[in-house]
């Protein structure tokens, strides 16, 4: 169903396709039970009917007939019986699905901030460790651990396609895990209100092959590559002045950590938090309006002239 | 001059001398000192339910707002400011000025009526809830309509709710109101717990209480017991904000998680309190049009119970995902699971009735049947969020937006419609529009289906609750279009139902003491009632005192027109706990305006706080104190001091 | 209307003679604060369930009196208590119909209570940390805070019981007043000992170490 990106009703990791059966079960229970009901209510009330007011009424003497008793006692035993499944049947389904697996070949420190996620690989030793934003890749086939860390106020991870929500919760460290069955791109989405911009709160997470996948990471690992032309290097000055109040470019004297890290901005498909496509465009009219784009967030507008921001974009086009 | 300590009451018929005195004794003072000093519980109750419905309305409206913003995609005719302030402000008018405060205003009116007393146990205190409730009201609303308004949701979660992310007026309003209306609450439970235990008719046992008693007697025990718990969270959550206390921020040993606790083991039990009243007036009501009684009375009034009870056990359903360990979470969803058991006892209860009954379909009887099947469906969307790992899923999507509009809807505003149609002959004297009645039933129902069953699947398609907009490539645009019109199509149906009161207030048919031919000691008596409800105590020997003729199954008959006269002063009789046997006169106050001082003294002390000016929060502390001593200085017509000594 | 079928009998209540109003103890005062003292009694569970939660979830070193003092505590927990003695005794000698002995112990109480609030707050300026230190303090502050307020209700409480009987409005017969009154004060009381369980008793028990 890619005509619903953040749908659950199919799954592509198996985290989600645990549950999966489970979900269906109850949503065709519930759907013949209301079913069922709605039957036996249309047939009672037209059995006999009288159409009126209060003269009607009146004019039905008051009498007591049928074993009513008898519907609650049937009602209730035929209730019964998929509410036991559905108990047992969920039980079992939590074992499965809570996890986390033993043995998990990846571990992502992720901390939602308003209004994007950062995510850290921690690697194996500091120096194998990056950081990213709003696009999480992740190998195919193995469980990835995903350490939810609070970073201002409540938020929640959920990748419906792959993994339930968990929050991230200032104080204290959440854990999900999520796996991949095949390689794809797979939405994500902030599912705690977090304030002003809770709506444009998505990310994705691209499962790749391994080698792929390690491809990726080590590019990630690099550095920003030194800016060639004029107009790079005027808007790398511009990036490390402006832009590293908040941002961090590695390789660069840009080194805040409160927004998301670029040093390889352009190797991800959206940005904003998985609201634009990334293209120069769209990276123009977010850079210049943020507001406009996502009113409240914490990016303020920046006011560059036409040659500013030109300059900027050669630089940001760069950071592959 | 020492009136009698002890005294037989006596028995006999009515007579107009005897009302004329009785009318002296209870009426209440015409024009303004009577409209700020009346203890008349159904002066009460119409109050209620008047400012319960205009809050339903701008509720509505903001709804209304809501939808045309999510008509479509990437519309901007809120900001995602305006958008919070609503979808927050719509939650806080239904669920707290809404939802509670309709049932109250139900069971203020109907409950002396339906136990065959002639008022609550607590005028006075009746009384102040009333004011409590509209000053708390007002308070919300002032801060909304400056712009001040809740906006993180009506559950408000910290730390989003702490100064460092919320630094305005919004919270402040918010926490400072809701402890206010906690306190209308609280004492109106209290009101309601002592009624039903100590001023019923002789020979009303338990056993003999209409199904709306239980209701709202189980809610009033819960209330009274939990909403301490919120009133709690909301005033730590003032004093982290302005006087930088610890109690919610993780950076000096605060537990964010503690507000969710303390907030949901309130906001659980609250559900069903504004519900269980609601589904006992279909209990009652609904037997009266198929015209036989409630099947399975005692197994729906112990269900009524059940279910409370174990709603006290449910509330971290609501956290599923907070990272909670897996024993606890699935203890929750088992009793979750579980607690769908009592609630089936009363639909299947309802549909027996209907199905062995004589129904006579009437705009009344519309509602109060739909609901059986709107409570279904919104009943089997609660149990498909009760299994943990489904909840992880569906949690926090529009699919739990489906699920507590049916139970909202279905289960309270429903019931509440047809309750209207059922016993606006009663309060007014006239019957209400059948044919305006029957367009105002199928566009309410139509219109909440239109909106609100295409919700489940918005919900099962992923899209998350309390966003102000969202993307195009989603697969939503099309299934937000329905909801938006089947939205508008229930406003015009809620429209059409105000128009139905108004014109019917003026120009209804006039209606007769019991113009349904129902059972219960309510339409024994006039329509409207006298101030005095009933001229002489009624004596009851069964459930349903006004069918015994015609059922013939009674091997006693209740006494209606004779019984005990209690014209000695303002009096009403006192029974025992069970079986309602007599045990004191209850002497009973006068119109007072201390609830009126009390509850401005409090309102003003909100209002220091909120404003943080320490002068007008000791005025307004000195006036409550100074009311209250009033209220409470023994009194001698109450007998509660002995006459001064020559 | 049909005729009433002949062997069913028309139950009419008879109920002898009735007290007019409350008598002693029994009148819906009693009911009343009840219901305040259920109310306000889960206020206090909710209070020491938030102590209990936070404390349990916090690092060690949470407890910023890992050994609190009971100097002062201990004594005023005392004097509460007998001040509960003397509430107990000025309503026994309404019972008696002694003015004397009601006004001797309701004004007892009184004095009591107000010196239990005087020691408390003597007791909150020698902590070493203020409400917004830490979770711990700011708990501890605002539980014993709450439960002072209701102390400061209950004095109010005790005063208009001891004017109202000097005004000789009581007897045994009618003292719904007194009785609800003094309950409310052993409501007070009742919940202080909890309270002080739990901040000066469970930290030597090992809570919060």
């Amino acid at each position: 169903m890619n005509a619903f990106p953040l749908g659950y009703l199919d799954a592509a990791g198996r985290r989600a396709a645990t549950v999966l059966p489970l979900t269906w079960a109850v949503i065709v229970i519930s759907v013949l039970v209301s079913l069922v009901i709605a039957i036996v209510l249309w047939r009672a009330v037209t059995r006999g009917r009288l159409n009126g007011g209060a003269v009607e009424t009146r004019s039905v003497p008051i009498t007591r007939t049928g074993n009513g008793i008898r519907w609650i006692g049937i009602g209730l035993v035929i209730s019964a019986v998929p509410l036991l499944v559905t108990l047992v049947w969920t039980m079992i389904t939590l074992a499965h699905a809570s996890g986390p697996p033993q043995d998990s070949a990846l571990t992502l420190d992720v901390t939602p901030r308003q209004w994007w996620w950062e995510v850290r690989y921690p690697g194996n030793s500091p120096d194998e460790a990056f950081a990213t934003a709003n696009e999480i890749h992740i190998p195919t086939g193995v469980p990835v651990l995903v350490r939810l860390h609070g970073g201002d106020v409540i938020h929640s991870f959920w990748v419906p396609k792959l993994t339930g929500k968990t929050d991230a919760i200032p104080g204290q460290t959440n854990l999900s895990w999520m796996q991949a069955d095949a390689p794809g791109r797979y939405r994500g989405q902030c599912t705690e209100f977090c304030g002003f911009q809770h709506a444009r709160m998505g990310f994705e997470v691209v499962a790749q092959p391994r080698d792929e996948f390690d491809r990726w990471r080590a590019q990630q690992l690099k550095g920003a590559s030194p800016a060639q032309s004029e107009g790079a290097q005027r808007g790398l000055q511009l990036v490390e002045y402006r832009c590293g109040l908040c941002h961090q470019v590695r390789g660069t004297s840009a080194g805040a950590r409160s927004a998301p890290d670029l040093t390889h901005l352009m190797s991800r498909r959206t940005i904003a938090a998985g609201t634009l496509l990334n293209n120069s465009g769209n990276l123009a009219g977010w850079i210049q309006d943020p507001q406009g784009v996502k009113p409240g967030s914490l990016m303020p507008n920046q006011y560059l002239s036409a040659r500013e921001l030109n300059d900027v974009l050669a630089y940001l086009e760069t950071l592959q | 001059m020492r009136t009698a300590d002890f005294r037989t009451p006596e028995i006999g018929l009515d007579s107009t001398a005897h009302e004329a005195r009785l009318k002296r004794l209870w009426e209440t003072s015409p024009g303004i000192k009577g409209f700020f000093t009346t203890v008349d519980h159904k002066e009460i109750g119409k109050r209620y339910i008047v400012t319960a419905f205009a809050f339903l309305a701008l509720g509505g409206i903001e709804a209304l707002v809501m939808r045309l913003q999510l008509a479509g995609p990437d519309l901007t005719l809120l900001t995602p400011e305006q958008y919070n302030e609503l979808f927050s402000m719509h939650g806080v008018s239904m669920i707290f000025l809404y939802a509670s405060p309709i049932l109250s205003g139900f069971s203020n009116y109907l409950w002396p009526l339906l136990l065959g007393s002639r008022d609550m146990a607590f005028p006075r205190l009746n009384a102040l809830s009333y004011w409590i409730y509209l000053a708390s009201g007002l308070f919300l609303y002032a801060g909304f309509f400056t712009g001040n308004g809740p906006n993180d949701g009506w559950f408000n979660y910290v730390p989003y709710a702490l100064r460092d992310f919320n630094p305005g007026m919004n919270q402040d309003f918010y926490a400072l109101g809701i402890v206010l209306l906690g306190i209308s609450t609280t004492v109106g439970a209290a009101n309601f717990i002592v009624t039903v235990f100590r001023t019923r008719a002789p020979g009303m046992s338990l056993n003999r209480l209409p199904i709306m008693v239980w209701g709202t007697l189980t809610a009033s025990v819960a209330n009274l017991l939990v909403i301490p718990s919120v009133s709690l969270a909301f005033f730590l959550l003032w004093l982290d904000r302005q006087f930088a206390t610890q109690f919610f921020d993780p950076n000096a040993g605060g537990q964010p998680l503690l507000w969710q606790h303390l907030f949901w083991i309130f906001g659980h039990p609250w559900v069903y309190a504004i519900v269980l009243p609601a589904m006992g007036m279909v209990s009652d009501g609904l037997p009266v049009f198929c015209r036989r009684p409630l099947v399975g009375y005692s197994l729906v009034a112990l269900s009524t119970v059940a279910t409370m009870l174990l709603g006290f056990g449910v509330w971290v359903h609501h956290m599923f995902a907070t990272g909670l360990p897996s024993l606890g979470l699935s203890f929750f969803s088992g009793a979750s699971i579980a607690i769908v058991v009592p609630s089936a006892v009363a639909v299947f209860a309802w549909l027996a009735t209907i199905w062995l009954g004589r129904p006579v379909i009437t705009t009344a009887f519309l509602f109060f049947s739909s609901m059986i099947l709107l409570f279904v469906i919104g009943g089997v969307s609660g149990f498909m969020t009760a299994s943990v790992p489904v909840d992880w899923q569906l949690t926090d999507t529009y699919f739990v937006v489906a699920h507590i509009h049916y139970v909202l809807i279905g289960i309270n505003v429903f019931p509440v419609l047809g309750a209207t149609y059922f016993w606006f002959p009663k309060m007014t004297g006239r019957m209400l529009d059948e044919r305006l009645g029957r367009w105002n039933f199928w566009l309410t129902f139509i219109g909440f289906n239109l909106a609100f069953l295409p919700m489940h699947l918005t919900g099962l398609f992923g899209m998350p609750r309390r966003v102000y907009t969202y993307a195009p490539d989603m697969g939503w645009d099309t299934l937000n279009l329905i909801t938006t019109i089947g939205s508008f199509v229930l406003g015009l149906g809620i429209l059409l139902f105000i128009v139905n009161v108004m014109k019917s207030l003026r120009t209804g048919e006039r209606a007769g003491a019991n113009p349904w031919g129902a059972s219960t000691l309510e339409w024994a008596t006039s329509s409207p009632p006298p101030p005095f409800n009933f001229a002489v105590i009624p004596t009851v020997a069964s459930r349903h005192p006004l069918w015994e003729d015609q059922l013939g199954e009674e091997s006693a008959k209740s006494s209606i027109d004779r019984g005990m006269l209690l014209a000695s002063g303002k009096e009403t009789i006192g029974t025992s706990p069970l079986d309602a046997a007599p045990d004191m006169i209850l002497e009973m106050p006068e119109d007072s305006i201390t609830p009126f001082l009390l509850a401005l003294g409090t309102t003003i002390l909100f209002v220091g706080m909120l404003l943080k000016t320490w002068g007008v929060v000791a005025a307004g502390g000195a006036l409550a104190t100074l009311a209250l001593i009033a209220w409470l200085w023994p009194r001698q017509a109450l007998r509660e001091r002995e006459p001064a000594h020559g | 209307m049909a005729e009433a079928v002949a062997d069913r009998e028309l139950v009419v209540a008879d109920t002898g003679s009735l007290p007019v109003g409350p008598v002693g103890r029994h009148g819906l005062g009693s009911w009343g604060v009840a219901m305040l003292i259920a109310g306000e009694g889960a206020l206090f569970a909710f209070l020491l369930f938030s102590y209990y939660y936070t404390g349990a979830n916090a690092p060690p070193g949470w407890l910023l009196e890992p050994e609190p003092t009971l100097t002062l505590a201990l004594p005023n927990t005392i004097l509460l208590i007998a001040s509960s003695f003397a509430a107990w005794f000025g309503e026994h000698n309404i019972l008696r119909q002694r003015r004397r002995g009601a006004l001797l112990g309701f004004g007892a109480a009184f004095v009591m209570g107000v010196a239990f609030a005087i020691v408390q707050v003597f007791e909150w300026l020698s902590k070493s940390y203020r409400f917004g230190t830490s979770s711990y303090a700011s708990l501890y502050f605002v539980t014993t805070g709450f439960h002072m307020a209701h102390v400061v209700v209950g004095i109010v409480v005790l005063a208009a019981i001891f004017a109202w009987t000097a005004l000789d409005y009581f007897s045994p017969r009618r003292r719904l007043s007194v009785s609800a009154g003094v309950l409310y004060w052993h409501f007070v009381d009742v919940v202080w000992l909890f309270v002080f369980t739990t901040f000066y008793v469970t930290p030597y028990l090992g809570f919060g170490q």
